[in-house]
């Protein structure tokens, strides 16, 4: 189901016409309003009105989680305080939070966007959606929340935690949609199963997961074990929230950028090179309708493709990859270049390992060592140790023939990693200490 | 024949036995038979227990992870060879034992051996035949 066919659909060219004129309006309005900005223009020998085509935008400096942290709290705000309804801040999983705020048409725009990608995964009026994503300063709950209503579906503004209620509410108000972050949907999966809940007699049929890089194996994975249709969504704070970008589940293939609000580029996240549609690198976003926070070339440091090939669902708007990773947490072990999402991969691929791990890094005598703890699940529990040791070290050689890199892997009690009811901590990294 | 043993797997930190036994403890099962095999980082802990069931289910829910594994218990004479005449008899058979370990307790002058064999049916046949005794599950528990 398409939410707004109009602006959905739109053909390129009339898309193009209303980015520019878009891409204008905020340029004048933050060179006005945001010192930071206006500095940041001068300094590049740029006035708005240089900004004559889409490419042009390439000539505008980017910017970066440092700036934002340097504007601390409300620097970066292009609308006075009496105008911001909301405030939201990012969780922090790598260092200070930044702030973010929306006017009363902010909020409108993001509800629209998230009501649009709630219909891509299949839900509608009449549907009732188990939004387990956090309410509170994270953007994922409220986010899905005033989408839901926008849609007209029933919400169930549940949030984070309090596992086992949560199964009891699927249980008895049937929800039709789940909303939560992957990590957090297996770890209801696993209350499930120990509550004796069989997802097949639940009534989901599509989960839309987002808020953390998950793998195509993850999806499989939840698929099976939750009996519903998972769809990736896309999204964060200094952007918009979720809703940014989010598969149809028509295709599956690709997420949508919703690009009459935001205009993506994929950049060299070395040199800053602009690069062109299908090839790989860091994800960079330009708001083109946000009133209290408008952001210029933001470095997403998510790592990703734009794939502008029509799809079959009829949305004319370019889709990205499934993030495969994020510049900040790619790990360089060794002097190898390793995502989490890869080792993930591994894993998933031994039907006996459950999907909780952890990655450990360390320097010893000056040498990276990388340590994988896997829970040890039922299925595959062996009393006799030389089984557990041989399974251990089938899980290494796979990681270094996929990955190219050495690790020790630990099988580890269950539940002994920890659960976070958000984002999952899946690196520590000892040797920034 | 067979006897039943609970196998768990704990992380070789420290705390983690005694975190098994106090549960056990709290539940009323008596430990009659344990061994330990590790590794640098993890190990099983196997046990013989007077209460399968309520100790499976209490370390369950205590998020261990436990597994029932079918085991023998064989009556070996006390006495200088007990146990080669009986190792003997599974090597001729080219039955492989997995581990084994000691019972605790005696029955009369012998002394009871828990095993784990590749081929757990076979081995009972075959230490039947030769006289061996093997002491079934229920007994075990009640001695």
């Amino acid at each position: 189901m398409i939410f707004d066919i109009e602006y959905e659909t739109m053909p390129r060219e009339a898309l193009e016409a209303i980015q520019l004129k878009r891409l204008q309006a905020t340029l004048s309005r933050v060179y006005a309003t945001v010192p930071f900005y206006r500095k940041k223009l001068d300094d590049a020998g740029i006035l708005p009105g240089d900004v004559k085509t889409l490419k042009d935008l390439h000539k505008i400096p980017f910017t970066t989680k440092q700036d934002l942290r340097d504007n601390y709290p409300f620097g970066m705000f292009a609308a006075p305080m009496a105008n911001v309804v909301r405030i939201h801040a990012s969780s922090g999983t790598t260092g200070q939070p930044t702030v973010v705020g929306y006017t009363a048409r902010d909020i409108d725009t993001w509800a629209g966007l998230m009501a649009r990608s709630l219909s891509a995964a299949g839900a509608s009026r009449g549907d009732i959606i188990h939004n387990a994503y956090g309410y509170g300063l994270f953007t994922g709950g409220l986010g899905v929340h005033y989408g839901a209503e926008k849609l007209g579906a029933s919400v169930i503004p549940v949030s984070g935690g309090n596992t086992k209620r949560q199964v009891i509410i699927m249980k008895d108000f049937k929800p039709t949609i789940l909303t939560a972050t992957p990590s957090y949907t297996l770890h209801l999966a696993e209350a499930a199963e120990e509550m004796g809940v069989s997802f097949k007699d639940l009534h989901f049929k599509a989960g839309i997961f987002g808020a953390e890089p998950w793998s195509e194996d993850m999806r499989l994975e939840i698929e099976r074990k939750l009996d519903l249709n998972a769809i990736d969504i896309y999204g964060l704070s200094e952007v918009m929230g979720p809703g940014v970008s989010v598969e149809c589940a028509e295709a599956k293939k690709g997420l949508h950028i919703f690009e009459d609000h935001f205009i993506p580029e994929i950049i060299n996240p070395d040199t800053g090179e602009a690069l062109p549609y299908g090839e790989t690198g860091e994800l960079v976003f330009t708001t083109i309708t946000k009133e209290a926070f408008p952001i210029i070339r933001y470095r997403t440091r998510d790592i990703t493709t734009l794939n502008p090939e029509p799809c079959i669902c009829g949305r004319t708007h370019v889709r990205m990859k499934k993030v495969s990773g994020r510049t900040d947490d790619m790990l360089i072990i060794r002097g190898v270049n390793v995502f989490p999402s890869q080792i993930e991969s591994v894993l998933m691929q031994v039907q006996e390992v459950e999907p909780h791990y952890q990655l450990i890094v360390d320097r010893k005598d000056n040498l990276d060592t990388l340590t994988v703890r896997v829970e040890i699940g039922e299925k595959l529990f062996s009393d006799e140790v030389k089984k557990l040791q041989e399974l251990e070290q089938r899980i290494s050689k796979d990681i270094k023939e996929t990955l190219g890199v050495s690790a020790k892997v630990q099988l580890a009690e269950p539940k002994t990693i920890a659960r976070s009811e958000g984002k999952a901590a899946r690196v520590i990294d000892n040797r920034k200490k | 024949m067979q006897a039943e043993q609970i196998s768990i797997f704990i992380e070789n930190k420290a705390g983690r036995i005694s975190d098994v036994t106090g549960i056990l403890s709290a539940n009323g099962v008596n430990i009659r038979a344990l061994a330990v095999a590790d590794t640098s980082d993890f190990g099983v802990l196997r046990l013989i227990v007077d209460n399968n069931a309520k100790a499976e289910e209490s370390l369950k829910n205590a998020g261990f992870t436990v597994r029932k594994t079918k085991v023998v218990a064989v009556k070996v004479e006390d006495r200088p060879g007990g146990l080669h005449n009986i190792l003997e008899i599974l090597k001729q058979a080219r039955i492989n034992v997995e581990y084994m370990y000691a019972f605790i307790q005696q029955s009369g002058d012998k002394a009871i051996m828990i095993f784990r064999f590749d081929q757990t049916e076979e081995a009972i046949k075959i230490l039947t035949e030769k006289g061996i005794t093997v002491v079934d599950g229920s007994t075990l528990c009640t001695l």
